[in-house]
């Protein structure tokens, strides 16, 4: 499956980097290359298996639903690129 | 001094028992060697301080276990308390953790050492630490007298090259789709990845979670058994690690593997395998053999498969795992423009921040889960899995005890070698060791010989889950008659 300059734009937009409108057509042949190479898969028999959840058979823990944490407002915002008043600043989400 | 830093784990713990040597003179040592090694580019956060004060409490400490006072590397993936994380991104650049992974815990709260963090492919993808925003680490081992410097391999790259080049006594290692042994074979050291679920994956930053599987990378087998025996252990703070007992491993190591029944699988005969590799592998096949142990040839008939069902599933979680990389709570934000609003600073943020090959993995992820191939990509590969799961299960119901291949296709290659070649071309290095991923299995590299430059080759056991133990006496066994004790000659 070849991918076209569209198609990655799209991705790129969905995954929130931003790429140059003229690295696109570079960033299709490569993801065009993958995809080609992963298209493999189609010549394998999967009627009525089970797509693979758990590598391991076992149920997820459970815990009782209680507080087990907090007061953690420093060390949470410690590493923040710009906190303020005790939260996250980041720009104008809302106008 | 420098002779302190080339003792295995094993031979420093029975010395520091006996007082022979003090956790501060191994560490001194340690560092020391690091400090002349910055040619490896190995240790890329050093922690002398924090190594210096470990070293001082070991040696005060009256019960230490098998880890008290011994000093070990760290892959830059762990979180360390304070102490700058960056999983090798311009991401994570100025990260330094507020909490401990378990892992790290687990080996401090035993008295190991840290004397700083590990090299390693950004974000744990690649295959030659080339991708890390530190620069590449260098294997130690060179082609007889060629200057030409070669990768140590990846993405644990920088923990293959400290414990080969004799600068730790044991380091730790990820690994996701071959992460610990591909590097481990290109250094002529031992790695072991163990059964998925066995290492809490707390506080690791994240690459592919339903494959991420940290443990010990060391000089011989002895000493991962030592390390994993360590790490290993139930965590409430990771959904997936398993409540099992941990085995004392090392006691384990019996070399007795008369009547196990070892597994050579024929779809691991590539075409086009070199030489060298096939003779390796039938080597090791024969020392098995005389150790006593019956070999069997054995079919995995979905081993084609495994590196593309791979490349759906694991950029499809790392996606979805490293959203949380947007400027906002930790690492780096890119400077905006007026105007620009939350999208912009995201779109920058992760245009800056992340390096090619972990842009090109995350973006190859977005589109195998949206909308419309979501079934076609992503599930068809989640099926093909469990196929790759069950060929292993149907040989292990058979009795089949282990399965020796090879580590990797082809020896350490240069640096820069693979610069133009097709993403899928670097792919290939984890032919071998990907499918033990998919399976969750417990898999082991060993050195077992050279190629005709000098340079090591390994193979690799792979066990039956949760039969960590059983798998390390294969390798020992594998390790007693493989006699590999070739050592790099120092240039650095």
């Amino acid at each position: 499956m070849s991918i076209d300059t569209e198609t990655a734009r799209r991705v790129a937009k969905l995954a929130r980097i931003q790429v140059p409108e003229d690295k696109l057509p570079a960033l299709a042949d490569e993801f065009s290359a993958i995809l080609g190479f992963i298209e493999q898969l189609n010549e394998v028999d999967v009627d009525g298996i089970e797509p693979m959840t758990s590598v391991t058979p076992q149920r997820l823990k459970r815990r009782d639903d209680v507080v087990t944490d907090g007061d953690q407002q420093k060390a949470v915002l410690k590493n923040a690129p710009d906190a303020r008043e005790g939260f996250f600043a980041v720009p104008k989400v809302v106008e | 001094m420098s002779e302190l830093s080339k003792l295995k784990i094993s031979e420093a713990r029975d010395a520091l028992k006996k007082g022979e040597v003090t956790s501060v003179e191994l560490t001194e040592a340690c560092l020391s060697e690091i400090d002349k090694a910055g040619t490896l580019n190995a240790f890329v956060h050093k922690t002398p301080e924090v190594a210096l004060e470990q070293a001082k409490a070991a040696d005060a400490r009256k019960d230490g276990g098998d880890l008290n006072g011994i000093p070990l590397g760290i892959k830059d993936l762990f979180c360390t308390k304070g102490v700058a994380t960056q999983a090798a991104s311009g991401i994570l650049e100025g990260f330094k953790p507020e909490y401990e992974s378990t892992v790290t815990t687990q080996l401090f709260g035993q008295g190991a050492v840290m004397l700083g963090k590990l090299n390693m492919d950004e974000f744990a993808m690649g295959s030659s630490n080339e991708t890390s925003v530190y620069g590449n680490a260098v294997n130690p081992w060179k082609r007889g007298n060629d200057a030409a410097e070669l990768t140590p391999g990846g993405s644990s790259g920088g923990s293959a090259s400290a414990v080969a080049a004799d600068l730790c006594l044991g380091a730790t290692g990820t690994d996701t789709g071959g992460s610990i042994r591909q590097p481990a074979a290109f250094a002529g050291i031992t790695g072991i990845k163990p059964t998925y679920g066995r290492v809490s994956r707390w506080g690791i930053v994240a690459f592919a979670s339903s494959l991420d599987q940290a443990g010990p990378m060391t000089k011989d087998v002895r000493d991962s058994a030592i390390m994993l025996s360590a790490m290993s252990g139930h965590d409430p703070k990771d959904s997936t690690s398993a409540d099992i007992a941990v085995p004392d491993f090392e006691a384990a190591l019996t070399g007795d593997i008369r009547g196990k029944v070892i597994g050579i699988p024929k779809e691991y005969r590539m075409d086009g395998m070199p030489e060298e590799i096939s003779k390796l592998w039938a080597d090791g096949t024969a020392m098995l053999k005389d150790a006593g142990a019956e070999i069997r040839d054995i079919t995995l008939p979905h081993t084609k498969y495994a590196l593309p069902a791979y490349y759906v599933i694991a950029p499809a979680e790392a996606s979805s795992n490293l959203a949380r990389y947007d400027g906002v709570r930790f690492g780096h934000r890119a400077k905006l423009d007026a105007g620009d609003g939350i999208t912009e600073m995201y779109e920058k943020t992760r245009a800056e921040g992340f390096g090619h090959e972990v842009q090109n993995r995350v973006m190859i992820g977005t589109y195998v889960l949206s909308a419309g191939f979501y079934d076609a990509y992503y599930n068809r590969a989640r099926k093909v899995r469990a196929l790759i799961k069950r060929d292993f299960e149907n040989v292990f119901a058979d009795g089949v005890d282990a399965i020796l291949t090879p580590a990797t296709p082809s020896s350490a290659f240069e640096l820069g070698a693979m610069k133009d070649a097709d993403p899928v071309q670097m792919y290939l290095n984890d032919v071998f060791t990907v499918t033990v991923n998919l399976a969750g299995l417990p898999g082991v590299a060993v050195p077992a010989g050279v190629d005709k430059d000098g340079l090591p080759l390994g193979l690799q056991l792979i066990g039956r889950p949760w039969e960590e133990g059983e798998l390390l006496n294969t390798a020992y066994a594998l390790e007693k008659a493989a006699q590999f004790v070739a050592k790099p000659s120092r240039w650095w």
